[in-house]
């Protein structure tokens, strides 16, 4: 398999008056046709950040500082305005947790889908809006002729989404980079989403990066999973890998505190402390304040290394002890 | 079964958006505007036993966050009773009505708005036991502080305000909030939704160890039914107002009968499920305001027949403790 996308030694820094903020701190991942890889951290861990880094959107005080994302062999780290501006929406496509900031308020839903093709190819208005009508119909959206006709505000929620998903992909990407897509919806909407751009993936070979604090939307969705905490990747691998066998302490706790029937009643493993303060992170592995198995060892920065099929940042992962 | 300790009966909350003065001159003028009543809640039945946990658990604009705010004396329902203890609290006066509406306590889903940026946290907790006599000055500082470490709160930190704190330890301040005046029964509106997966945890196992030490029983409100069925000793599935089904936990995960708790439970994600092919049901929730007639679920059911679209299916006893409202409950 070939990768779409290809991120080595990504470093998104910000610079506020308080401190340096490190987002994104040494984050490795590639992303092949086809493939879905669901990105997975709480609140604060720089797995959104990483994905606006990748499509070239942060402002200042942030910048990248350091590393290379590949984009189908192309260096587009830290390149001009213009070339990203011609993959973004084209090539490279994101959906936002808030359909509101992907949509316009005051333009047509066909305004806008028209446009989006327009910027990337010479058509004829007619041609791009007989493609917006069949990509609406694409993602489930009944009478698409008369949703194309609406203002977002006349959508609901869900059906904001599906707009902004079929935007995504009107230029036939190659990459998506799905931010939190379904948090905000409901769990039968959310399954609707869910089946549309899983099937959208199979049927393009676009690939997909998904953006989640949920591992159980990932674990019916994802082919890798990468984790992450406060800036980098902990531990990546197959979803079967990681879901079921994960090695990483963070992925372990985290697993375990997802409440399952088989664990109906119990107490639920809990991560002890709370999710780090950017500005203050500790020296060395940054779980290592919260973390059960840390030893005087873990004040050095664990190197990502391959174990088991897998990338782990750890000193002790849990080859030995079975999944808690 | 022991008597409940809440029992609700056939409560309806309507809100009605009534003309401004604008609006009735055009409406007298002969526009098409008229009053717009939502249905939140419409003729729900449901008891509580003491110590028991119950889950209700339904999407957005089911009318769930309502009844638990009916159920917590916010809103006064339109129409049916509210019995604590088995009396009807509306007809309670004086002392009597008080202890009950003390003894109901809700928790809030975000800890950002429910708490008083300006006060501080001893103040928070502290307010209501010292306003309902439940201590005095004197002993104020002493309570908040056992109320404090019952959360798992550090005392020490009372004078802070609630913005200084992180996303858990707010939720914990609200439920510290709620526990100062001693309540029998905590309604949780969606109490750790807004909250990193890691720090549910820590707040669902507080849920729990102040069930055992405090002997509470909760209201749960949620759409997440992996967390309802963690915690909750039976569930009730609402749908546009009504009660879809209810039944022990166990029961209802292993034998759902309505089509939509079939259809939440098929598309609630799971960590043991992979690359599975998803065959959502079609549709969205429709809008409360104007409801489709019958069951309410039969523009989305797969097995809905003419009868679904004229009857209202009545909540039906089919095994013990399991409540079904569906024409159609035995196909499939």
């Amino acid at each position: 398999m070939t990768a779409v996308l290809e991120v080595s030694g990504l470093r998104t820094h910000f610079f506020t008056r308080a401190g340096v903020v490190k987002a994104v701190d040494g984050v490795d991942l590639s992303v092949a046709r086809g493939e879905v890889m669901g990105l997975v951290g709480e609140s604060g861990s720089g797995k959104s950040i990483t994905g606006f880094s990748i499509l070239g959107l942060i402002d200042p005080p942030g910048r990248i500082v350091e590393g290379s994302v590949r984009f189908n062999g192309a260096e587009i780290a830290n390149a001009p305005e213009e070339t990203l501006q011609k993959l973004r929406g084209n090539k490279i496509a994101m959906i936002f947790q808030d359909p509101m900031m992907t949509l316009n308020p005051v333009l047509r839903v066909d305004t806008q889908m028209i446009e989006a093709i327009l910027a990337h190819e010479k058509v004829n208005k007619r041609s791009a809006w007989e493609r917006s009508r069949d990509a609406l119909g694409l993602v489930g959206i009944p009478s698409p002729e008369e949703r194309l006709k609406a203002y977002p505000h006349q959508l609901s929620g869900g059906m904001r989404q599906r707009v902004a998903i079929s935007i995504a992909f009107l230029n036939r990407p190659d990459l998506i980079i799905a931010d939190e897509p379904t948090t905000a919806l409901d769990v039968t909407i959310q399954g609707q989403i869910i089946h549309e751009a899983q099937k959208l993936t199979r049927q393009t070979g676009t690939a997909m990066i998904w953006i989640t604090h949920d591992l159980a939307v990932v674990a019916g969705l994802a082919d890798r999973i990468s984790v992450m905490y406060a800036g980098r990747i902990v531990e990546q691998g197959t979803t079967d890998d990681v879901i079921d066998r994960p090695l990483h302490p963070y992925t372990v706790g985290l697993l375990g505190s997802v409440p399952t029937s088989n664990k109906r009643g119990e107490r639920l493993y809990q991560i002890e402390g709370m999710t780090p303060n950017m500005l203050a992170l500790p020296r060395g592995c940054a779980f290592a304040p919260r973390c059960r198995r840390a030893s005087g060892s873990c004040a050095a920065e664990p190197p990502l290394e391959q174990v088991a099929g897998r990338y782990l940042r750890c000193f002790h992962p849990h080859v030995d002890a079975a999944p808690a | 079964m022991s008597a409940p300790l809440i029992e609700i009966r056939d409560v309806s909350k309507r809100f009605v958006k009534t003309l401004d003065v604008a609006g009735r001159i055009a409406s007298r003028l002969g526009a098409d505007i008229r009053e717009e009543t939502v249905h939140a809640v419409d003729g729900v039945s449901l008891s509580i036993a003491p110590g028991e946990v119950l889950g209700l658990v339904g999407e957005s604009g089911c009318g769930k966050s309502t009844l638990g705010r009916v159920v917590a004396g916010i809103h006064a329902a339109t129409e049916g009773q509210i019995f604590y203890e088995g009396q009807d609290v509306a007809t309670l006066t004086g002392a009597a009505r008080r202890r009950a509406t003390l003894a109901i306590q809700m928790i809030f889903q975000d800890p950002f708005a429910s708490l008083n940026p300006r006060m501080r946290v001893e103040d928070i907790i502290g307010e209501a036991p010292w306003i309902h006599g439940l201590t005095s000055k004197a002993d104020l500082p002493g309570y908040v502080d056992e109320v404090m470490a019952k959360v798992g709160l550090d005392p020490s930190l009372k004078k802070r305000y609630a913005h200084q704190f992180s996303g858990g330890q707010r939720q914990r301040i609200g439920i510290a909030r709620a526990l100062a005046v001693n309540p029998k029964v905590l309604v949780c509106d969606e109490a750790i939704a807004a909250l990193d997966v890691s720090i549910q945890a820590q707040v669902l196992n507080l849920f729990m160890d102040l069930r055992e030490e405090l002997g509470l029983t909760y209201l749960f409100i949620s759409h997440d039914l992996s967390v309802v069925e963690h915690i909750a000793d039976s569930v009730a599935i609402m749908y546009l107002g009504r009660i879809v089904e209810s039944a022990a936990t166990e029961e209802i995960f292993a034998r759902p009968r309505h089509p939509y708790t079939k259809a939440l439970l098929a598309e609630a994600p799971r960590l043991d499920q992979r690359r599975r092919a998803f065959a959502p049901i079609v549709g969205e929730i429709p809008s409360p305001l104007d409801p489709p007639p019958g069951c309410h679920f039969n523009p989305r059911c797969p097995i809905a027949q003419e009868r679904c679209r004229a009857d209202r299916p009545r909540l039906e006893k089919i095994a013990r403790a399991h409540d079904v409202a569906c024409h159609f409950h035995g196909a499939t």
